[in-house]
Order: structure tokens, then C-alpha cells, then sequence
């Protein structure tokens, strides 16, 4: 068990997930990271689940991590929970306070500017709208390469030589970025416009908090056709 | 040192507000330049080339931006008063649930009545009620809703106070039907911290009504 926070003392960490969801991604590469040994606990149907409503009645929505009896909500908050509690091995977020900043608004960035023109591509109605959000789409990969290059100053992660925050936020978009790829037949990591983020990519992938808890591509695609009624993934 | 600290502001936003409150909570001195959010600043185009918005907190020269990622660098950098978030990680990620609710919620819904009429605004309306509804138990009977101290989620949620009328207007009874947040956003009020940088309603009101009526006219 990774050394913990002293106030709280060995109580038994669960997790509610979907595996489909970047989000609860996010939080299992975390509990990883730091060694916490968890149940993690499928929910197959999170709106009409008695236990997510029970832990979650203002959302609704998983991951939920439920340390001894404590709920604790959001996917990214769950990770600043993980930091903070599980003080073993390297931390999350950095110490520094500017760069701790830093880190909290590129994730912050991914949810409202990445995550939602995923989205865009995935629900568009038409071409048009299709083709304006992969463009915007374009634009967020462009700007993450930049900061990729910036954070990482020639290590292997945006955390450094470590997997951090914002490591976790935008590692968990590389799934539905490639079912994406799949179905548009455009690249978003691009070995010569994205070199930085096509060799993180890699890298992130092969990370033991990573491996085992990334979801298998094709199982994803199957997953985007069924829940995604619009024309690309036909 | 107020030479080492500029915040680009804009008197209307309820995101800058949020960030006026923390730094006079703590005491810090610093230059405010106010912005024009029709027309961005150079230095605001240089500080925020992502986002393009204020607040934009300048500390010895690099920015910091998003008024709650501000807010959480001012209680990590100023530690000596007034501490927004608990020391308990549980505790915190109480906080930041709360703040993130009222930040997805509160504003955009606020805004949407705002900026929409007839049955669009109605629905923003019943939304927005309900957010109310579920802040009103959470507050309950703690005088913040940081508990005894003014903090996080209180400061994420003050600066929409300054909103009351317009909610007042579109029919939301904020001291009838929330009578735990009306007497909450009177005590906070009554800091001196919250005081000066919330506008005062009436001023807000009357710029909100004539701003509709422009944005309408168009239409």
C-alpha cells in the first residue's frame, strides 16, 4: 500500500467505472501510479444504477471513488484526491505552484476544447459540421504539441520524466482519438506534424500504470459504432 | 509588491471578481488594468493566446489564467492568512466538487437567461432553480459554505450575487425561495474583501438591461 496521508488510515478504496470512459481512465492510471489497491466495480448502466445515484445524486455520471464510505466526484479532482492522500512515489502535480497552474489549465483546456470536439466529430449531423470539428479538433493537437515541447523540455512526459497531470488528462483522450482516425481517416498524432505527441503517445502506452487499464481499440470502435448514430461510424 | 503582480480585469466579470476577493482576502497589493472585452489588449492577446479571456493574473512576469486555477495558485503562493481550500484532501475535493458545480452550472445558466427569451430562457430558468436548490442544502446551516470560514466555494459562487436583480426580474425569489444563500450572500457582502469588488447590483442591472436590449435589437 502506497504511505498515505496521515488522517486517513486503510480504509478500503473502491471504484465506480465504465470502460469505455477516459474519464474513469484517468482516475485507475492514478490509483496506479501510486500502488492503492482498489475494487474496481463496473457499471454497466450508470443512469439507473442505485449506486451511482446514491453516491453521485448531483451528476449522475461515473468515475466515483469511494474511499471507506467518502465519495469523491470528477474525474480530475479524483486524481488531485489520489495525489494528495497516496504521498508515495513521484507526485502528480508538480510542486511548484506556478507550474501546478500550468498543469491544472491544460486539463481544464482538454475537457472544454478537446474532449468537446471529439465529440463534435463523433455527433456532427453533416460534412459541414463534421469538417469544422476536426478542424478544431486540428487546431487543439497543434496547440498540445507546442505545450508538449514546452512542459516535457526534451523528457519523456509532459511531467517530465514522469507521468503527470496533464499526462493523465490527455492520455485518456488517445482511445477516442484513434477510433476517431479510424473512422474519419484523418491522423490527429502524426508522426511529422505532431513528432512530440506521436512518440508520447508511445511511450504512455507502454507505461505499467498505463497498460493494463487502456482500453482495446477495437472493443472501443465496436463500442463508438453502437452508442454513436451518426454517419461516420456507419 | 504590487510591481510584481497585475491583474487584467474587467469590472462586469464575475471570473474577475472571484480573483479581486482572494487577493484583497489576503492583503496583496497589485495593479489592475481593465480590459476591454470587445477589444483585446495586446499584453491580454500575449498573456492568454489560448483562451483569449481575463482574468488574467501576471505574477513576476508569467500569467496565470482560469479564475479558479488563479484562485487555488493565490492560496498555495500567499499561505500566510486566509486559506480558501481545507488542509484535509477530502475536504478539498468537497471544494472543488462544489466550486466546479456552481462554475459548470450557476454562470452558463445565468448567462443563457440572459441572452435567450421565451421558452430557451424558461428552461435555463427551471435548470438554474434546481442548482439552487441542491446549493441550498448544501449549505444548510453552516454561515459558509467552507463551514466557519469564508473559502473556495463561497468565492467561486459570491460574485454572482450581483446578478440578483436581473434573477429577481426573470421571476427567481432568491430570499423566499433560498432563504439559507440569501442570508449567506448578505454576510459575505459584509466583508470588506467582497464589498469592493462585487459592483453594486443596481449599477450591474441597468448595464446587464441595456446590453439585452442592444444584443435583441440586432435580432
Amino acid at each position: 500500500m502506497g504511505q498515505m496521508n496521515g488522517s486517513n488510515n486503510d480504509e478500503y478504496v473502491r471504484l465506480l467505472g465504465a470502460w469505455p470512459s477516459p474519464f474513469v481512465l484517468r482516475t485507475r492510471i492514478a490509483l496506479n501510479l501510486k500502488r492503492v489497491p482498489y475494487e474496481y466495480l463496473e457499471e454497466e448502466d450508470t443512469l439507473n444504477s442505485e449506486s451511482v445515484l446514491n453516491y453521485n445524486p448531483v451528476h449522475k455520471q461515473i468515475p466515483i471513488l469511494i474511499h471507506g464510505n467518502k465519495p469523491i466526484r470528477e474525474s480530475l479532482n479524483i486524481v488531485m484526491y489520489v495525489d494528495e492522500t497516496w504521498l508515495s512515489g513521484p507526485p502528480i502535480l508538480p510542486s511548484d505552484p506556478f507550474d501546478r497552474a500550468v498543469a491544472r489549465f491544460w486539463d481544464v483546456y482538454i475537457d472544454e476544447h478537446c474532449f468537446t470536439s471529439i465529440n463534435g466529430v463523433a455527433v456532427a449531423k453533416d460534412e459541414e459540421e463534421r469538417k469544422a470539428a476536426i478542424g478544431k479538433l486540428e487546431q487543439c493537437m497543434a496547440l498540445l504539441e507546442e505545450t508538449f515541447q514546452e512542459c516535457s523540455k526534451g523528457r519523456g512526459f509532459f511531467g517530465g520524466d514522469n507521468i503527470g497531470f496533464i499526462d493523465i488528462g490527455f492520455g485518456s483522450m488517445l482511445g477516442p482519438l484513434k477510433v476517431l482516425e479510424k473512422f474519419t481517416g484523418v491522423k490527429f498524432i502524426h508522426s511529422e506534424n505532431t513528432p512530440g505527441l506521436f512518440h508520447w503517445a508511445d511511450r504512455f502506452y507502454a507505461h505499467e500504470a498505463v497498460k493494463p487499464v487502456m482500453p482495446d481499440i477495437e472493443k472501443l470502435v465496436e463500442f463508438a459504432r453502437l452508442k454513436f448514430n451518426t454517419s461516420i461510424f456507419k | 509588491m504590487a510591481d510584481e503582480l497585475v491583474l487584467l480585469d474587467f469590472w462586469l466579470s464575475p471570473f474577475a471578481m472571484r480573483v479581486r476577493i482572494a487577493l484583497a482576502e489576503k492583503g496583496i497589493e497589485y495593479e489592475s488594468r481593465g480590459e476591454n472585452v470587445m477589444n483585446n489588449s495586446d499584453l491580454l492577446l500575449e498573456m492568454n493566446p489560448v483562451i483569449k479571456q481575463i482574468p488574467v493574473l501576471i505574477h513576476k512576469s508569467k500569467p496565470i489564467c482560469e479564475s479558479l486555477i488563479i484562485v487555488e495558485y493565490i492560496d498555495e503562493v500567499w499561505k500566510h492568512k486566509s486559506a480558501f481550500l481545507p488542509c484535509d484532501p477530502y475536504q478539498r475535493a468537497q471544494a472543488r466538487f462544489w466550486a466546479d458545480f456552481v462554475e459548470k452550472k450557476v454562470y452558463s445558466l445565468g448567462r443563457k437567461m440572459w441572452d435567450s427569451t421565451g421558452e430557451a430562457q424558461e428552461a435555463a430558468k427551471k435548470e438554474l432553480i434546481s442548482c439552487f436548490k441542491l446549493l441550498e442544502v448544501e449549505l444548510g446551516e453552516k454561515p459558509y459554505f467552507g463551514g466557519e470560514s469564508f473559502g473556495f466555494v463561497d468565492l467561486a459562487l459570491i460574485p454572482s450575487c450581483c446578478w440578483s436583480l436581473w434573477f429577481e426580474e426573470c421571476g427567481i425569489n432568491m430570499a423566499g425561495e433560498f432563504p439559507k444563500i440569501f442570508a449567506w450572500a448578505e454576510r459575505c457582502m459584509d466583508r470588506e474583501s467582497v464589498a469592493k469588488s462585487v459592483p453594486d447590483r443596481h449599477r450591474v442591472y441597468a448595464f446587464l438591461v441595456e446590453l439585452r436590449k442592444k444584443l435583441f435589437a440586432k435580432h
